[in-house]
């Protein structure tokens, strides 16, 4: 009888499978990737954010040794390629025939012999531009002599898309008959996830076969397949598309960018391999960024706090193209999640998405789809509700929580919760730091003149697009798969239609197929990201590879368990009601002495399989979730302001999780622990924003500062578990809770340190300077 | 003179990983891509052009360095230990196996510059609290891990170098 110990299935804190190559520097990232006679590409691009181009001028570049060609914008326009598809349904220039829109964007491609000779091709293109009035601010785009930042379209003007959501005329009744309305400007500013390996590829065609192959760093390697085949005409089945080991993804490695489709132009028209590979600087300064809403929100409540209405007006600036990647009925993503955690009758949510002369977006930052912006929205908003009616914000939460027994919940914004106990994890949280000592500290030091702040965050997230009939990417539905195959001796291959960006896939996936199988985790191998072998997926991003491919995977598991209880029938000389699994083995009822392990069956199905039965033992499935699931969590920051400096120091930060059943104790946590810390980021040190020029200001990691060790705390975490009632092993995803949930609890305790000066909100980043200006104003800087 | 014209090349001998490499290398090389694409030691990575993120970091005669700012020209002569250095005869490096056992990395990509930053930490300091390690690793980035985990790998690493039994918060058994 195999035991758990040795099965380690779910629930084990398995060292990953992925880690010896990783620790031994043998990983194969994109930069890794060699081809033989292989060309290097480089990038010229525009200094200005709105630029006619007079002039581009090659040849002293075509002079450079080593340089192979030249690829511009008119050569791409006559190839038809001079423009791509986002992901949104929107259009963006691969490279410009006669003007740009954003600063970094891409102008003309050099390749070479060598990444230095690219480099060196680059700076002897000569572009001569005549600069253009560029639009910075979205309020100013709207006004109607605002420059046009997109004159190709039909419609002129800047605005793109009005998006809402909710019973409007209720929530005006319900906001103008409050007892008690708070309302508040709300600024989430331009981020970037900054992955510490940028974007790249290598594109190979192979012209006696007529085969394209490009390694990329793509975090939905199908999904793209079939969007460079629609859109180059080359038959998908001659492109294959790899998405090698990745470091690190967070929603930047969706989209496809001009370079990716620059360099697969170049292979095609040089007829050699060329890899291209962005420096950082290009990363941050041109690939898609995350946030940038300008949020407007009320909430309404009655005098003892209970909560009536939330409505909320926003615009989204999304630079010169929708270049987000959002499901293609949710141009604002899931951000009508913005209800959260708490019961109300009703609520009203839009938004206007507007073009700027800023690079393309806006994607996630490791979230699903919008939703950090609505969970800091209605974060703070609570927040300000609890000050203006002087209640404490532990218990404003306790009083409007959705309650355990109202799941599934039905939100006043439409979605259906699967399934929650969200004062158990408050209780929790609140229990474990040390809520109310923390309180009479607070009050201390308060009297003393020291600055300390609490700040709570109980936030619900929406993950896992997701249900088909609603959720698709350019109308790929957002179903995923698994493929398995169990070997005679008892082994095992998964192929999924997700992957890993260092999220541990080949490990987890293993472990849920050892659970299912009973077979020990060590025997089972899982492949990922290539399109000629994978089976079709639509990537890993927005938390769903747990509940999409996870569930598929336990699904196509359970087939091979069905057919493995015919076998053992067979070999047993029983009838299949006659067994049970029980103990990762089918053994006979009442007699578990008669029993045969998967181990057993496997070899059976292909030497001993009955008359009749097709041999083999393998499934496939493909999974559509009947709904999303709904991770929840309770966080609790602890902050100390130094007066002198304007500088938060995070001094505890309590993370309470529920993701449901989790697979992996030891990863669910490092998800969480990386979340947290790109929570932290964006809430007292990331941003990108732009002068009037649309100059980009934190364009490198020198002034773009992604948290060190020094800033980071000793993150606490703990967790409750609330399996999903529809996913079949009961998980919700995490990869993104935590990011969404920390920023809030940060502000949230920033403000709260100085609720007593009358301060009642605070953008992000919280930076030293931004604090110590409040400081000063309010008296208390030293 | 202008920057397209020919430059010369210049000759270099360098220890690596304790074998020599000798190389002819134009002057502007930089070490970072003399180490993967001369030699093909790819385990090196680079993050950043403007030395931040630490994903290069190599130790060079026995002193950690952004592998992206150092000259390939400037190497000659030395010693230089890449990640590829640390497995010795098959047997991994306590670090390597701290990294393992505690989780101390996600998508790995800054790995290799972790192993070689706390590796000259470790040697420069065998006891390190963990604000020394937590200093000691700040001009290395990860995105992924928090940081969290990659001090425990690194007291785990250290206790081990020091002869002790090292603490794991882990499960004893692995795949």
């Amino acid at each position: 009888m195999p035991e758990a110990t040795q099965i380690r299935g779910i629930g084990h804190s398995v060292r990953r499978k992925e880690d010896p190559r990783f620790i031994r520097g043998i990983g194969k990232y994109i930069d890794d990737v060699k081809l033989p006679g292989m060309l290097y590409m480089d990038i010229v691009r525009s200094p200005y954010a709105h630029a006619r181009i007079t002039r581009i001028d090659s040849s002293e570049a075509l002079k450079v040794p080593g340089v192979a060609a030249v690829v511009t914008g008119k050569e791409l326009e006559a190839a038809g390629l001079a423009w791509m598809p986002t992901l949104m349904s929107d259009t963006q220039m691969v490279l410009p025939t006669n003007h740009v829109v954003y600063q970094s964007q891409e102008v003309a491609v050099v390749v070479a012999e060598t990444r230095y000779g690219a480099a060196d091709g680059v700076a002897a293109v000569q572009v001569e531009y005549e600069p253009l009035e560029p639009v910075v601010d979205p309020f100013k785009a709207l006004e109607p002599n605002a420059p046009l930042v997109r004159p190709d379209k039909d419609k002129k003007s800047n605005h793109i898309w009005h998006w809402e959501a909710g019973d409007r005329d209720a929530t005006k009744r319900a906001i103008d008959g409050a007892d008690v309305v708070v309302a508040q400007d709300i600024y989430i500013p331009r981020i970037h996830v900054a992955s510490i390996e940028t974007c790249g590829c290598v594109a190979s065609f192979d012209r006696v076969s007529g085969k394209l192959t490009v390694w990329m760093t793509t975090q939905a390697p199908h999904a793209i397949r079939t969007v460079f085949s629609l859109v180059s005409k080359i038959p998908e089945h001659k492109i294959r598309v790899i998405s090698p080991d990745i470091g690190g993804g967070f929603g930047g490695k969706v989209p496809v960018y001009p370079g990716y489709v620059c360099a697969v132009v170049a292979a095609l028209t040089t007829g050699r391999p060329v890899k291209w590979i962005e420096d950082r600087s290009e990363n941050l300064q041109a690939d898609s960024f995350a946030r940038d809403y300008h949020i407007r929100a009320e909430l309404a409540a009655d005098t003892n706090g209970k909560m009536q209405a939330l409505r909320i007006k926003t615009i989204a600036d999304h630079g010169a193209a929708d270049a987000a990647a959002n499901p293609s009925k949710f141009p604002a993503g899931l951000f009508s999640i913005c209800t959260g955690s708490y019961d109300m009758p009703t609520a009203h949510v839009e938004v206007d998405g507007v073009y700027t002369n800023k690079p393309p977006g806006g994607i996630a930052y490791r979230c699903s789809f919008r939703v950090t912006e609505a969970v800091h929205t209605i974060e703070r908003m609570v927040d300000s509700l609890a000050l203006k009616l002087n209640m404490d914000p532990a218990e404003l939460r306790m009083k409007n929580f959705i309650q355990p027994e109202q799941f599934p919940y039905r939100s006043a914004l439409g979605w259906e919760y699967d399934s929650g106990n969200y004062p158990a994890a408050l209780r929790k949280a609140l229990d474990k730091i040390g809520y109310a000592d923390l309180r009479r500290e607070q009050a201390e030091k308060r009297a003393r003149g020291e600055l300390m702040g609490i700040g709570l965050s109980t936030f619900t997230e929406i993950v896992g697009a997701g249900p088909s009939n609603t959720f698709d990417i350019l109308g790929i539905k957002m179903f995923d798969s698994a493929e398995i195959r169990v070997h005679p001796t008892g082994s095992a291959i998964v192929r999924i239609g997700v992957q890993t960006q260092g999220q541990g896939h080949e490990t987890t996936f293993a472990q849920i197929v050892a659970e299912e199988l009973g077979l020990p985790v060590e025997n089972i191998e899982v492949e990922h990201g290539d399109t000629d072998t994978a089976p079709y997926g639509l990537g890993t991003y927005a938390s769903r590879s747990t509940p999409t491919a996870g569930a598929a995977t336990a699904i196509a598991a359970r087939k091979i368990r069905d057919k493995a209880a015919r076998l053992a029938a067979h070999l047993l000389e029983c009838s299949v009601d006659d067994l049970e699994w029980q103990n990762y083995q089918f053994q006979v009822k009442g007699a578990p002495e008669r029993s045969k392990t998967m181990a057993d069956l496997a070899f059976a199905a292909y030497t001993n399989h009955p008359q009749g039965m097709e041999a083999g033992l393998e499934a496939v499935c493909y999974y559509d979730p009947p709904n999303l699931t709904f991770p929840f969590g309770a966080y609790v920051a602890v902050v100390d302001i130094d007066r002198g400096t304007g500088e938060v120091r995070v001094r505890r930060f309590l993370a309470i999780d529920d993701c449901g059943t989790v697979i992996n104790p030891m990863v669910v946590e490092g998800q969480v622990h990386g979340g947290l810390t790109m929570g932290l980021a964006p809430a007292l040190y990331e941003q990108i924003w732009y002068d009037a020029d649309g100059n980009m200001h934190g364009g490198t990691l020198m002034d773009y500062l992604v948290p060190t060790a020094m800033e980071t705390p000793r993150w606490e975490t703990d967790r409750t578990v609330t399996p999903s009632p529809h996913h079949p092993l009961g998980a919700k995803g995490v990869g993104e809770s935590a990011t969404v949930g920390a920023p809030p609890a940060i502000v949230n305790a920033v403000v709260d340190a100085l609720s007593h000066l009358g301060v009642t909100h605070i953008d992000i980043p919280i930076t030293p300077p931004r604090l110590w200006r409040i400081l000063q104003e309010k008296g208390v800087a030293l | 003179m202008s920057a397209l014209e020919p430059v010369g090349r210049a000759s270099i001998r360098v220890n690596v990983n304790g074998q020599q490499h000798s190389g002819e290398v134009e002057p502007r090389l930089l070490l970072v891509h003399f180490l993967r694409e001369d030699l093909n030691l790819t385990g090196t990575h680079i993050g950043c052009d403007t030395s931040n993120c630490g994903a290069c970091t190599v130790v060079l005669d026995g002193v950690a360095v952004k592998s992206c700012t150092v000259l390939a020209v400037q190497a000659d002569g030395a010693s230089v230990e890449t990640v590829e250095g640390l497995e010795q005869g098959g047997q991994l490096h306590a670090l390597q196996e701290g990294f393992w056992q505690e989780h101390g990395l996600q998508c790995g990509f800054c790995t290799p510059g972790m192993l070689m930053v706390s590796r000259a930490l470790l040697q420069a300091n065998p006891s390190p609290t963990e604000d020394e390690i937590r200093r000691g690793i700040s001009g290395n980035l990860c995105r992924c891990t928090g940081y969290v985990n990659i001090v425990k790998s690194i007291q785990y690493g250290a206790a081990k170098l020091r002869g002790e039994t090292p603490v794991s918060t882990q499960e004893p058994t692995h795949a």
